[in-house]
């Protein structure tokens, strides 16, 4: 278990002081003027070093992604983004980052700034956070007051940090969709290329980035990246915050290790699956876009909670955000959930998403009752695979792979289901609508 | 994709203007953007616009603050229509914003929607005497502390249907009941105590340095 002298977030349940002075008495804004001083390429250098990979669902690494801003400007400004809209089905980290840790969050866009030579970021929060606005806006007045940013501050970077909402769009989570919207226009996502690091925000080199991500950064460089790599595995280094919901018995967010084992997780910290690790049915490790993964000893039980071993079960750590479901959970209703979830955030754009979204939930939808064929399984995987690959953004992919988790492993349970309806059906002398 | 429409001409105000307040607070929004990048302002500005209305936004409202920013009222009307936050219809005072998405439903959504639809009636409708109204939206991220609603600006996490039943109660009797978690739980941390972060010494060597 990871120790915790060895965790970042250290507020996080919000017992101690949010503000400057809490955060300055756990460390934060601590020697971050001799950070800056190591230079662009020492700061990306040690934040390749350390291993870390996004934390927003895609896991590219982080340091990677900033050394492809331009290195000389070409009289263009840089912008830093950082994505705060956390809207994933399962994922509530960022929430408690900017509501509990905020100094984490700014002191990291302070320094990524730098690395990446914009002097300018903005912040884009989900709407519907609004005390988190509040509270995360109350800790950049603070910042600005006591000169840690701002023009002519007290680290010699020039940095003016803006927070900007949206209104309820998961599409926006999307980094080109975000940049769309902080434009002022509906989240509609960019065709790639340009990418956002040569024409971003107003056609500028654009970074977007993470919330966790960025709030890691500012404890790498103090401990130093060798500290962060020695965490978790090769290729999967660091801690993170894992959001445990659904059927355990005490529900949470914690910090941990990357590559925990997902029974020590959820027993350690959630006290267990309900009615115990029997009667798990399957787990979706990394909020709704993610396959989920059946109960069975080469499957959850021998689940390694990082990218690599969510990647070995067909599925992916995502947001790390676990959704745990017992043998009571109606399995195929509640991926119609999720599916009804994309239909309703597709941004219309592309027509595969668009038409596609609503017909595979109307297709689970009888699905549920059992009232299909079964040759409609075939054809609605068929169907998946006709939208993922074909949009221009990953939304598609993340819609597509959750119904294909449900068909690879609950195949039998739909088919189960097709059958008692046409037996019911049978029995109670109806016409029969399953027969070909 | 969702449908959105706006309401019925006849439900329509003929005119809006920012308080004075507002007004100024709006200058300052669109200060915080790039020269000639006012546009970027429009979300910010419907969403103080739908505050000031009472928690619907008016189509005199984005016409005012399509002209305010420079833009096409059409470029406006997409915004307002695209983003599910816009109430482009009157609702409750107490408007009831129901997380419906699966960790939700996982942790007993339904039984919170019954007793919305008990006290309050179908979605979208708005009680008698325009107090109360309820919708189910989609995952407001919250999830650990499932199910959960949203009302006004605050989220009542960890409900039952009893304990949702008061906090309506609350409202009803003009009382702002406490947000967060409605159980003796802190905010995110696991029922009964955090087991990470507690080990004290950490908080001690931080201080020193």
């Amino acid at each position: 278990m990871l120790a915790d002298k060895d965790r970042i977030f250290t507020n996080l349940y919000g017992l101690h002081d949010w503000g400057l002075k809490g955060a300055r008495a756990r460390g934060a804004w601590d020697g971050t003027k001799a950070i800056l001083d190591k230079g662009r390429d020492g700061i990306v250098n040690d934040v390749k070093a350390s291993g870390l990979r996004g934390r927003g669902g895609a896991g590219f690494p982080t340091g990677l992604k900033w050394s492809f801003m331009p290195k000389k400007s070409d009289g263009r400004p840089h912008y830093l983004v950082v994505n705060a809209d956390e809207s994933e089905p399962g994922t509530c980290k960022d929430r408690e980052i900017m509501r509990h840790d905020p100094h984490l969050l700014i002191e990291g866009c302070l320094i990524a700034g730098c690395a990446m030579a914009a002097n300018t970021g903005y912040i884009y929060i989900r709407g519907e956070f609004i005390r988190e606005r509040e509270r995360l806006q109350a800790a950049i007045d603070q910042a600005y007051q006591a000169k840690l940013i701002g023009k002519n501050n007290v680290h010699g970077w020039d940095f003016d940090l803006y927070l900007h909402h949206g209104a309820g769009a998961y599409i926006c989570g999307e980094e080109t969709a975000l940049l769309e919207s902080l434009e002022g226009k509906k989240g509609q996502p960019r065709l790639k290329p340009p990418f956002p690091a040569n024409v971003g925000l107003y056609g500028c080199p654009t970074t977007v980035q993470n919330v966790e991500s960025i709030a890691a950064v500012p404890d790498i460089m103090r401990r130093g990246a060798a500290w962060f790599a020695g965490i978790g595995r090769p290729n999967n280094t660091g801690t993170k915050l894992f959001c445990i919901s659904g059927h355990v018995m005490k529900p949470c967010n914690v910090e941990e290790a990357m590559g925990i084992p997902l029974p020590e997780l959820l027993e350690r910290h959630a006290g267990g699956v309900r009615g115990g690790w029997d009667n798990l049915l399957a787990v979706i490790p990394g909020g709704s876009s993610m396959p989920l993964v059946p109960a069975g000893s080469d499957q959850a039980d021998t689940l390694l909670m990082d990218f690599d071993g969510c990647r070995d079960k067909k599925s992916a750590l995502g947001t790390a955000a676990v959704i745990v479901m017992d043998k009571s959970t109606d399995i195929v209703r509640a991926m119609t959930r999720i599916s009804y979830f994309y239909k309703h955030e597709s941004c219309g754009q592309c027509t595969p998403c668009r038409e596609g979204m609503g017909w595979m939930w109307r297709v689970l939808t009888r699905m549920v009752e059992g009232r299909a064929q079964k040759r409609e399984i075939d054809m609605l995987m068929q169907v998946t695979t006709q939208i993922e690959g074909h949009t221009i953004c990953a939304f598609g992919d993340g819609a597509a792979w959750p119904v294909q988790g449900l068909l690879r492993h609950f195949r039998p349970e739909i088919e189960r289901r097709i059958d008692e309806y046409s037996r019911n059906a049978d029995a109670h002398g109806a016409v029969r609508e399953a027969a070909e | 994709m969702s449908v959105r429409r706006l309401a019925p001409p006849e439900m329509q105000p003929k005119e809006f203007a920012f308080s004075k307040d507002n007004l100024a607070w709006a200058k300052q929004q669109v200060a915080k953007y790039p020269e000639g990048r006012q546009q970027s302002a429009v979300i910010l500005l419907l969403w103080r616009a739908q505050e000031q209305v009472g928690c619907w936004l008016p189509e005199a409202a984005i016409r005012y603050v399509a002209d305010f920013l420079g833009m096409a009222h059409i470029r406006g009307l997409e915004i307002a229509t695209f983003y599910t936050m816009f109430n482009l219809a009157p609702v409750g005072k107490v408007h009831v914003q129901l997380c419906g998405t699966t960790p939700c439903r996982l942790r007993g959504a339904d039984e919170i929607e019954k007793v919305c639809r008990n006290r309050i009636g179908d979605q979208n409708h708005v009680t008698a005497d325009g107090k109360f109204s309820w919708v189910e939206v989609e995952c407001l991220g919250a999830c650990v502390n499932a199910p959960m609603v949203q009302i006004g600006s605050d989220y009542y996490e960890d409900l039952t249907a009893e304990s949702f039943g008061k906090v309506l109660d609350q409202f009803a009797a003009g009382k702002k009941p406490k947000p967060g978690p409605q159980t003796d739980r802190q905010l995110s941390a696991p029922a009964g105590g955090p087991t990470t972060l507690t080990d004290k010494s950490i908080y001690a060597a931080r201080s020193r340095e």
